[in-house]
C-alpha cells in the first residue's frame, strides 16, 4: 500500500489518472528480474510483503504454494518461474500482489511492486514478434515510456497453468 | 412427511410469488409495454401453475393456467395490455391467494368454484371483451371484503373474519415462521464462522503458552460461544434427507409400471438432517441405486410368487445418524446379487484369475460390481444394465469422503450401506508431518496409529519386500505408503523407515501411511483448492491451522489410488493382507525363503512367522547350554536351524521369531532371502526331522520346514499344559479331516503336543468309513473346502445318523466370513475356527470337550 501513497504524491500521475476516461486503463507496475511489467489495477486486491508460504507437493512448478490472507487461502504463483526466469537471490524480500480471478485469490510473487499509473493507449505497442513465445503468450502488449518498456501482462493467461 | 415439507415450501414460495406478481402488475399498469415486467409476471404464474400440477392441486392449477394463457398472449404481443386485463390478472392472483390460504389451514384445497374468473380470463384471452365483466369485479376486491361468500360465488372459499384479516395484511402463518435466506448469505456466514473458529484456535494456542490466567476465563467463554455459533450456523445449512428423496416415490411408481413389477417404497428417517452441500452430492447416487434396486434387485410378481415371497417387492431407504456420520441404507428384498455370475464375469473380463477368485470371500467377489464397466444385467433396459453405474456411485460417494458397503444374499435381497460425513465444511483431522511439511488426514479413515522404529527400542519395524515397505500388524501384512515418497517431497531413506504409521481404511482396503511425526487432532475448516490445483488427486482441500499456516488436506482415496491400493482397481492386496487367512496347499501362499546350514533354500509360510529380527551377536547369551536373547523384557530361547551354533565375536544374526501368547522363540537362520507368493506343493521327502518335505519354489528345490518340530525344540513347555494333561489322564481322541498334507503335517503335531491323540485322514469318505467301522473319538475337526465331499456335506452326514451324531465338530477353514460361519453352523458344526489359528483351535477344543455335548 506504500506504493499507493507514493502515487498520490506524484502530481502528474494524479492528473493522468483524472484524464483517463476508464478506470481499467490504470495499471500497477511490478518488477521481475529487472523487467517492469504491469497488471490492471482493478484486479489487484492486496499488496503484501514477504509471506510464509506453504509449498504444495505435486503442484505445477510455477505454484509457489499457499498463503493465508486474513483467513482466505491464496495460491501463490512465482512470477519468475512463470516467465521462465531464474529464481531470485533474495527470495525472502519478495512481494506478493494478490489478484482475484473467477472468485479465487492468487498471489503473484514479484521482486518489487512499483506504482499505480495510467497507460494511455497512445503508448501501447504490439508485442515484438521476436519476443520469447512464453512471454508472448502472457503479454498483451508493450507500453513505451521514455526510460523503460512495460510488459502489459494478461492476468488470466498468467494463471492459466497446467 | 416429505409431502408436508414440499407443501410448506410451496406455500412459502407461492406467497412470495404472489407478492411479486402484485408488485409487478402495479408496475405494468403504469407502463403496459414493459416487456421484462410482463415476462416476470408470466414466469411467476407459470411457476405456480407448474408446482400445482406436481402437487396435484387441480383447482389452483386451473386458475393459474387461465391466467398464464392470457399473460402468454400479452407477452407475445398478440393481445394488448389493458387496465381491465390487469384487473383480471389481479383477480386471478387473489383467487390463487384464497386457495393457498385454505391450503395452509386445512392442508388441502378448499371447496369452491372459480368458473367466473376462469371464464372471464378465457374470454379476455379470446379478445372477446376487453371490458371487465361484472362477475369478476367483486373478486378483485375480495380480499378486502370480510363478508362470507357463498360457495359458488367468485370468492373461492368460505372465510372467517380472522383469515380475512390475515389476508388483508398479506401475511400468513407460513410466512411468519420461516424466512428465506439466500444460500449466499449462509455461505458467507459459514466462512465468517470458520474464520472465527480459526482465530479462536489461535488465541487458545497463545493462551496455552502464556501464563496469564486473567484471560483464560473469558477465553473459555469465547471458545464456548464460538462452538455454539458454529453449531448454529451449521444447522442453518442442514436439510432433511427427505428433500433428496422427494422424487423417489414417483420414480419408483413409473419404474414399477414400466417393468411390470409391484414395488413398495418405504422411507425411514427422512427427517435426518445433513449439510445441503452433501445432500446435493448424494442425490444422484441415491436415485441411481433405488433405480437399480427396482430394476435388477426386485423380481417380477410371478417370480416372486414362485419364490414364496409376497408379490410386492420392497425397497427400503433408511437414514440415521451415527457418531458424526450419516448412514444411509438402500435395501431390497429381491433376488440378491448373483455371486456365481459375478465370479464368471470377473473371470471373463480378466479382473481376476481363477485361483484368486477361489480364494476370495463372497463379500470380496460382490465388490466387483463397483468396478468400472461391470454389469451383470443380462438385458439392457432403459433403466439400467449399461455397466455405468455402481462405479460412478462409488466414486461420487468417495469424493465426499464417504464409503459404500454391500450385503447380499441370493434370494433374499441386497442392501447397500453408505456412510458419509455430516458436513464437508468442518472435519476432525490428524495433523502429521512428512518430509518437513505438515498435512492433515481426515479422521474418518484413520483406524489407528502405530509407532515404528528400529528394534532396539522394541518398536515394530518396517520391513521391505523388494521395494515395497510392509508392516506386520497383528495377523495381517499391512502395505505401506511413504507419504514423503508419494508426494515426492524427498527420497525416502532406504531401509530405515521410521516414525509413525497411520493405519487407514478406505472401503475394503487397509493400508498404512508412513509419516515422520504426528501432532494433534484439530477441527479444520475444509476449503477447496484453487482450480489450477484440482488435478492433484492426493488432496481433498486445504485449510488454515490454529497457528495461521496453510496446510493441505490429504484425500485418503486419492492416496490409496496414487499408491496403487484399491480393491476396485487391483486385486492383489486383497491377498497380501490376509496372509494367514488363505493358507492352502493348492492355492497361493506367502512364503518366506531363507538360507540356513546348507545351500538349499528353506521356506516357511509367512503367516506363521511373527517377526523377522536382526540381532547383534553380542546380545546372544548362553543359558543352560542353550542360546538365549533378552527380547522384549523376556528371555527368548534361540534354536539354530543348522543344528549347531557357535558364538562369534561380532556380526548380526538373522532370526525368525515365532510367538505363542506371551512367549517367543527365535529360529536362527543364516540369511533371509525373499518373500514369494506361490502355490505350495510339498513332495513328502525323506523323513528328515524338522522338515515337512521339499517343494519347487521360485524354480528351485526348497526345503519346507516343520515349524512344530522347531517350536517343540525351544522348550518342553512350549505348548501350554501339554505334559500335565498327557500324564494325568487319558488323552482326548481327535479325528482331523483335511485334504491338504501340509495342514495335516502342521496341525497333527501341534495338537499332539497339546495333549491330544490325533488321527488324521485326507477325506470325509475315509472318516465316514472309520465311523462305520466303529472308531471312537471325542471330537472331530474338519476342513471345509475338499474335493468330492466338502466339510458341510460331511457335517450334515455326521449329524444325520451314526455313532457320531452328538460329537463336537469343529470346522477349520480359511474362510471365516460371517456368512461362512452361519452356513457352517447350519450344517451342524459346533464351532468354526480360522485356518490356522492354533490358539483359537485349542480353546475351541477345550470348550467343546468340557461342554455337556461331549458327555
Amino acid at each position: 500500500m506504500q506504493s499507493m501513497s507514493e502515487t498520490q504524491r506524484s502530481g502528474p500521475a494524479i492528473a493522468a489518472l483524472a484524464l483517463a476516461e476508464r478506470e481499467d486503463e490504470v495499471f500497477l507496475t511490478l518488477t521481475v528480474a529487472g523487467q517492469t511489467c504491469s497488471i490492471p489495477v482493478l484486479l489487484v486486491r492486496d499488496v503484501l510483503g514477504p509471506q510464509a508460504i506453504t509449498p504444495i507437493p505435486l503442484a505445477p512448478a510455477e505454484v509457489a504454494g499457499g498463503l493465508n490472507l486474513r483467513g482466505r487461502i491464496v495460491t501463490a504463483i512465482d512470477l519468475r518461474r512463470r516467465l521462465g526466469l531464474p529464481s531470485a537471490d533474495n527470495a525472502d524480500k519478495a512481494m506478493s500482489v494478490v489478484v482475484e480471478q473467477a472468485g479465487e485469490l492468487y498471489s503473484l510473487i514479484v521482486d518489487q511492486v512499483g506504482e499505480v499509473l495510467p497507460l494511455p493507449s497512445g503508448g501501447i505497442c504490439p508485442n515484438p514478434p521476436t519476443l520469447d513465445p512464453l512471454w508472448r503468450d502472457v503479454s498483451l502488449s508493450v507500453y513505451r515510456e521514455e526510460d523503460r518498456l512495460i510488459v502489459m501482462l494478461d492476468v488470466e493467461r498468467l494463471l492459466n497453468i497446467g | 412427511m416429505v409431502m408436508d415439507d414440499l407443501l410448506a415450501d410451496f406455500l412459502t414460495e407461492t406467497h412470495e410469488g404472489l407478492s411479486a406478481v402484485d408488485e409487478a402488475l402495479l408496475r405494468l399498469e403504469r407502463a403496459p409495454d414493459d416487456a421484462p415486467t410482463l415476462a416476470e409476471i408470466f414466469r411467476q404464474v407459470h411457476t405456480i401453475k407448474g408446482t400445482c400440477g406436481f402437487l396435484g392441486l387441480t383447482r389452483l392449477e386451473k386458475v393459474a393456467h387461465a391466467a398464464e394463457t392470457m399473460l402468454g398472449l400479452y407477452r407475445d404481443g398478440s393481445l394488448k395490455v389493458t387496465p381491465e386485463g390487469i384487473t383480471l390478472i389481479f383477480a386471478a392472483a387473489d383467487a390463487i391467494r384464497q386457495i393457498v390460504l385454505g391450503l395452509e389451514q386445512h392442508g388441502q384445497e378448499p371447496e369452491g368454484d372459480d368458473a367466473a374468473v376462469i371464464a372471464a380470463l378465457d374470454a379476455a384471452a379470446r379478445g372477446e371483451s376487453a371490458a371487465l365483466p361484472s362477475a369478476p369485479q367483486p373478486k378483485a376486491e375480495a380480499p378486502l371484503d370480510a363478508t362470507p361468500a357463498p360457495n359458488a360465488a367468485p370468492i373461492p372459499a368460505p372465510r372467517t373474519q380472522e383469515t380475512a384479516a390475515e389476508a388483508a395484511h398479506g401475511e400468513s402463518a407460513a410466512a411468519q415462521q420461516t424466512i428465506r435466506v439466500s444460500v449466499e448469505v449462509l455461505e458467507d456466514l459459514m466462512t465468517l464462522v470458520s474464520e472465527l473458529v480459526l482465530t479462536r484456535n489461535q488465541l487458545m494456542q497463545l493462551a496455552r503458552v502464556s501464563s496469564d490466567s486473567q484471560i483464560s476465563v473469558p477465553l473459555q467463554r469465547l471458545s464456548h460461544i464460538t462452538s455454539e455459533l458454529q453449531e448454529g450456523v451449521m444447522k442453518t445449512r442442514m436439510q432433511p434427507i427427505g428433500n433428496a428423496w422427494a422424487k423417489l416415490p414417483r420414480l419408483v411408481r413409473d419404474l414399477a409400471n414400466e417393468l411390470g413389477k409391484k414395488i413398495e417404497l418405504e422411507m425411514r428417517g427422512a427427517d435426518t438432517e445433513l449439510d445441503r452441500q452433501v445432500l446435493e452430492l448424494i442425490k444422484d447416487p441415491l436415485t441411481h441405486m433405488v433405480r437399480n434396486s427396482g430394476d435388477h434387485g426386485l423380481e417380477k410378481p410371478a417370480d416372486r410368487r414362485a419364490a414364496g415371497k409376497p408379490e410386492t417387492g420392497r425397497i427400503l431407504l433408511n437414514a440415521y445418524h451415527q457418531g458424526g456420520h450419516i448412514i444411509i441404507e438402500i435395501g431390497d428384498d429381491g433376488r440378491g446379487l448373483p455371486v456365481e455370475k459375478i465370479r464368471a464375469k470377473a473371470l471373463a473380463q480378466g479382473l481376476a484369475t481363477e485361483a484368486e477368485l477361489a480364494q476370495m470371500s463372497e463379500h470380496d467377489v460382490l465388490r466387483f460390481i463397483f468396478r468400472p464397466g461391470f454389469s451383470t444385467a443380462q438385458q439392457i433396459t432403459s433403466v439400467s444394465g449399461r455397466g455405468v453405474g455402481m462405479d460412478v456411485v462409488k466414486t461420487n460417494i468417495e469424493r465426499i469422503g464417504g464409503t459404500i458397503e454391500l450385503r447380499s444374499k441370493e434370494g433374499r435381497g441386497t442392501t447397500f450401506t453408505i456412510k458419509i460425513p455430516l458436513t464437508l465444511a468442518i472435519v476432525s483431522a490428524l495433523i502429521v508431518q512428512a518430509g518437513g511439511e505438515r498435512f492433515a488426514i481426515p479422521q474418518i479413515g484413520v483406524v489407528e496409529l502405530v509407532r515404528v522404529g528400529d528394534e532396539h527400542e522394541g518398536n515394530t519395524r518396517i520391513e521391505m519386500i523388494k521395494d515395497a515397505p510392509v508392516l506386520r500388524l497383528r495377523d495381517r501384512l499391512l502395505p505401506l505408503v511413504s507419504l514423503s515418497a508419494l508426494l515426492r517431497l524427498r527420497e525416502a531413506p532406504v531401509g530405515g523407515l521410521k516414525g509413525y504409521v497411520v493405519v487407514m481404511q478406505v472401503g475394503a482396503n487397509v493400508f498404512g501411511i508412513v509419516v515422520d511425526r504426528v501432532f494433534d487432532t484439530e477441527e479444520i475448516v475444509v476449503k477447496p483448492v484453487a482450480p489450477i490445483l484440482r488435478h492433484i488427486t492426493m488432496f481433498s482441500g486445504n485449510t488454515i491451522l490454529g497457528d495461521g499456516s496453510v496446510i493441505m488436506i490429504l484425500d485418503p482415496n486419492g492416496v490409496a489410488r496414487g499408491a496403487g491400493i484399491s480393491a476396485e482397481g487391483r486385486a492383489e492386496e486383497q491377498q497380501t493382507i490376509s496372509v494367514t487367512g488363505g493358507i492352502r496347499s493348492d492355492s497361493s501362499t506367502s512364503l518366506l525363503l531363507f538360507r540356513a546350514g546348507d545351500h538349499t533354500p528353506k521356506a516357511v509360510p509367512l503367516g506363521l512367522v511373527a517377526r523377522l529380527e536382526d540381532i547383534p551377536v553380542q546380545r546372544i547369551e548362553m543359558s543352560g547350554g542353550t542360546p538365549v536373547v533378552q527380547y522384549r523384557g523376556q528371555l527368548m530361547p534361540m534354536v539354530p536351524i543348522a543344528g549347531h551354533w557357535e558364538a562369534s565375536a561380532s556380526g548380526r544374526q538373522a532370526v525368525l521369531v515365532f510367538t505363542e501368547g506371551q512367549r517367543s522363540m527365535g529360529l536362527m537362520v543364516d540369511e533371509i532371502l525373499d518373500v514369494v507368493e506361490e502355490p505350495l506343493l510339498i513332495q513328502p521327502g525323506s523323513d528328515r526331522l524338522g522338515y515337512l518335505g521339499s517343494a519347487v519354489i521360485s524354480e528351485r528345490v526348497t526345503d519346507v520346514i516343520d515349524t512344530v518340530y522347531w517350536l517343540s525344540h525351544a522348550g518342553g513347555d512350549w505348548f501350554r499344559g501339554d505334559r500335565k494333561s498327557s500324564a494325568s489322564h487319558q488323552k482326548p481322541r481327535l479325528l482331523l479331516i483335511d485334504d491338504s498334507p501340509f495342514f495335516r503335517h502342521l496341525v497333527v503335531p501341534a495338537l499332539s503336543a497339546a495333549g491330544f491323540d490325533v488321527t488324521a485322514v485326507e477325506s470325509p469318505a475315509e472318516a465316514l468309513r472309520l465311523r462305520d467301522a466303529g472308531a471312537e473319538f471325542e471330537a472331530l475337526i474338519s476342513d471345509i473346502e475338499m474335493p468330492e465331499m466338502d466339510g458341510l456335506s460331511f457335517a450334515r452326514n455326521v449329524r444325520a445318523s451314526g455313532a457320531w451324531t452328538r460329537l463336537p465338530l469343529v470346522a477349520l477353514s480359511s474362510r471365516a466370513e460371517a456368512d461362512d460361519v452361519a452356513r457352517g453352523r447350519e450344517a451342524g458344526f459346533t464351532d468354526y475356527v480360522v485356518k490356522y489359528d492354533r490358539d483359537a483351535l485349542l480353546s475351541s477344543l477345550h470348550e467343546c470337550l468340557s461342554s455337556p455335548i461331549a458327555a
